[in-house]
């Protein structure tokens, strides 16, 4: 029994903090060791004198198809990514199927072929794999995990694990929060939303690298995918246990998010994205960050969303277009399962 | 965005604020029914720009905070039932009965699915004909009137298995309720799209007998300051009547199609309201010309009289007696993530509300 609950819950998937209790309080307390506790996105394992990035994810998504990608362009963008975040060169992956007996091979071959695509535009290369059939009922259509492995550089092997920031530091986005979300939901959903909203999912290492080939300003960085900026956010304020106060009006959201947002009464800042990263930076090299991200074409958009403050450790505030202020929290359970 | 950012604008909303200040002279209270304004209130920040004498109260506006234990646990004895399919509005999904939820019979294995429009649970039971699909029902006349436009089509068409529970209520008797229980209120600021469907007749008595102040809004911040502006010019100069402030939605006589199909399809009923306890003719129950639709009727079963949770004051939450901060148990053991009590759960409610935007 996990606080309270005797059976998995949808929840417990979602990103939010039910299953950051689950993480700590079952896989945690069972295989805790010094590099699995940091929880970065990767692991850092040092090798020999050198220092190689480990990550591994799954990929459930419902639809296999959505606007801007499919779950072959999505397992790869987010293996990268997390590399990439933890300050990596993203170099090697793995790439495993389980198929549901029945699927389409012509489906399974358009999906291939964007991994193969990805994979090549983000320079990574697949390396091995494994393939399993299961009877039908058994999965939904097809599930992908990954795993992937990259070099770390000595200076950049702190840039996921939130050390020496203060208050002052900036947070920065690479532009508009909420877009895969909201895509996905509008297509496994069928509102019918005549949207423009398509997918972010992109792979972020060639605008990670050059940040952090062309400044050394960057503190943290981390890919605000399940549970939204909000989330990521909520997690560094606790784990540096200072504030972060966010300007509703600096916050990059398209017109066709927000509309969505507004009628299903949701907050961009806990919707899903998988071609974005947040940053967090010292004032002084921020400006020049900016400019550096807002040069790539995945950076155009990008903006300075907040800061770290004195006030409110370990809660994020969003000082409202009104005037106002509030807290934000991490995502609760949400009613919409599995968007990535 | 069009029809949302006139209404967002810093200096309109300032400019209210201050003509509030100049205006307001007495100590008022005003409740706030729906709890959609409940949430605007605080996603705005709306409490800083209010002079202090102007007390705002929560009221009993969020549908699922009022919907009894006893119906939740029906809708849970239901899922139960061999093959039955139970389509769900979402924020339903995760409300404490007393025994468990939706959500955690689903992971039980029951077949709980969210719809976002009633129409698609009858889609879903079109295309499950042997299994009984059942649609618990609930909300004020915003929501009833298209429960009533999916039964009249699942008559139509013949559906054999659709069934609603309905705990679909109206809000005028409970308005009143709290008056006659003796909450001090001076002025409503009166749900906007409850009033889009009913016209603003309901709240005659209000006004004249009860000698209220009465406005109906809209959902944006201009749009509250603007209903709260109205109310006081009202109380002030103590003349007090029904309103309209929202007038790009809301006609005094309100919607006649969808009033009729309400009356076609539902009759008044003496409803429990959580927390508040039996108010004459204040919930809607499916007629008899199509109570093959009806699923007490047609799968009568007996729940056992739920537990009410020890220390919750929903009740006292809901008849704005209380505010969320003067429970025990909030923020501490009911949180939004384990909620306790209702008000907790849906993000309409009065506790989810304020624990989301405490400051």
């Amino acid at each position: 029994m996990i606080n309270g609950e005797e059976k998995i819950l949808l929840s417990h998937g979602n990103g939010g903090r039910m299953m950051h209790k689950l993480i700590e309080n079952l896989f945690l307390r069972h295989f805790g060791n010094k590099i699995l506790d940091e929880q970065t996105d990767a692991a850092i394992l040092p090798v020999d004198g050198a220092e190689i990035a480990f990550t591994t994810d799954s990929f459930v998504i419902d639809p296999l198809f959505f606007p801007g990608g499919n779950i072959g362009k999505l397992a790869v963008c987010g293996t990268v990514n997390d590399l990439a975040v933890s300050g990596a060169v993203p170099r090697y992956i793995s790439v495993s199927f389980i198929l549901e007996e029945g699927f389409p091979i012509s489906e399974l071959e358009v999906i291939v072929k964007s991994l193969a695509e990805e994979a090549q535009c983000a320079q990574v290369t697949i390396v091995t794999g494994d393939t399993k059939v299961v009877n039908k009922g058994k999965c939904d259509k097809l599930f992908i995990n990954t795993a992937g492995i990259g070099m770390v550089r000595k200076e950049d092997k702190l840039v996921g694990k939130a050390r020496n920031i203060n208050p002052g530091d900036v947070i920065l986005i690479n532009g508009t929060i909420g877009d895969h979300g909201m895509a996905v939901m509008n297509a496994r959903e069928s509102f019918n939303f005549k949207s423009p909203v398509k997918s972010d999912c992109a792979s972020l290492n060639h605008l990670i690298r050059e940040v952090l080939d062309h400044s050394p300003g960057v503190k943290f960085m981390r890919d605000p995918t399940r549970g939204g900026v909000a989330t990521v956010l909520n997690e560094l304020a606790a784990k540096i246990n200072q504030g972060i106060e966010i300007r509703e009006q600096a916050i990059p959201v398209t017109k066709g998010v927000s509309a969505m947002c507004e009628i299903l009464g949701f907050d961009p800042l806990h919707i899903a994205n998988e071609g974005k990263v947040l940053i967090v930076a010292s004032e002084e090299e921020s400006l020049n960050i900016l400019e550096i991200m807002k040069k790539h074409p995945l950076g155009a958009q990008s903006a300075m969303i907040g800061r770290v403050v004195n006030d409110h450790p370990g809660k994020v505030v969003l000082k409202t277009e009104t005037g106002g202020k509030r807290i934000i929290d991490s995502l609760v359970g949400d009613p919409l399962p599995r968007i990535c | 965005m069009q029809y949302i950012d006139e209404y967002r604008t810093k200096t309109l909303i300032l400019s209210i604020s201050e003509e509030l200040k100049k205006r307001s002279k007495k100590e008022i209270t005003l409740m706030e029914v729906c709890g959609g304004h409940t949430m605007a209130i605080h996603r705005f920040g709306l409490h800083a720009l209010l002079p202090s004498n102007i007390h705002l109260l929560s009221g009993p506006g969020c549908p699922v905070c009022v919907s009894s234990q006893h119906f939740i646990d029906t809708a849970i004895a239901y899922s139960q039932l061999p093959d039955a399919i139970i389509t769900t509005y979402g924020d339903l999904i995760r409300v404490p009965g007393s025994t468990g939820s939706l959500e955690k019979e689903k992971a039980n294995g029951r077949d709980i699915r969210i719809i976002y429009s009633v129409l698609d649970a009858l889609e879903i039971a079109k295309n499950n004909p042997e299994r009984p699909l059942f649609f618990p029902g609930i909300g004020f006349e915003t929501t009833a009137p298209a429960t009533a436009a999916a039964i009249m089509e699942a008559k139509k068409e013949k559906i054999a298995n659709f069934f609603v529970l309905s705990a679909h209520k109206v809000m005028p008797p409970v308005m009143e309720a709290l008056v006659k229980e003796g909450v001090k209120i001076d002025g409503f600021i009166a749900p906007g799209h409850v009033s889009a469907i009913t016209g603003t007749e309901i709240y005659h008595d209000l006004a004249t007998i009860y000698g209220l102040g009465v406005v109906v809004a809209g959902f944006e911040p201009a749009d509250m300051m603007q209903a709260i502006l109205m109310l006081v010019v009202q109380l002030e100069e103590e003349t007090p009547k029904v309103e309209i402030q929202y007038k790009r939605i809301v006609h005094p006589e309100g919607n006649r199609i969808a009033r009729e199909l309400l009356s076609k399809v539902f009759e008044l009923k003496d409803d429990n309201w959580r927390g508040l306890g039996i108010i004459r003719n204040s919930g809607l129950k499916i007629r008899e010309d199509y109570s093959d639709f009806d699923a007490e009727k047609r799968y009568p079963i007996t729940i056992p009289e739920p537990n009410e949770p020890k220390g919750c004051i929903c009740g006292s939450i809901l008849k704005g007696l209380k505010s969320p901060g003067q429970c025990p148990l909030f923020g501490k053991t009911c949180t939004p993530s384990d909620p306790v009590g209702a008000c907790m759960v849906s993000g309409e409610g009065t506790c989810a509300t304020y624990y989301k935007y405490r400051s």
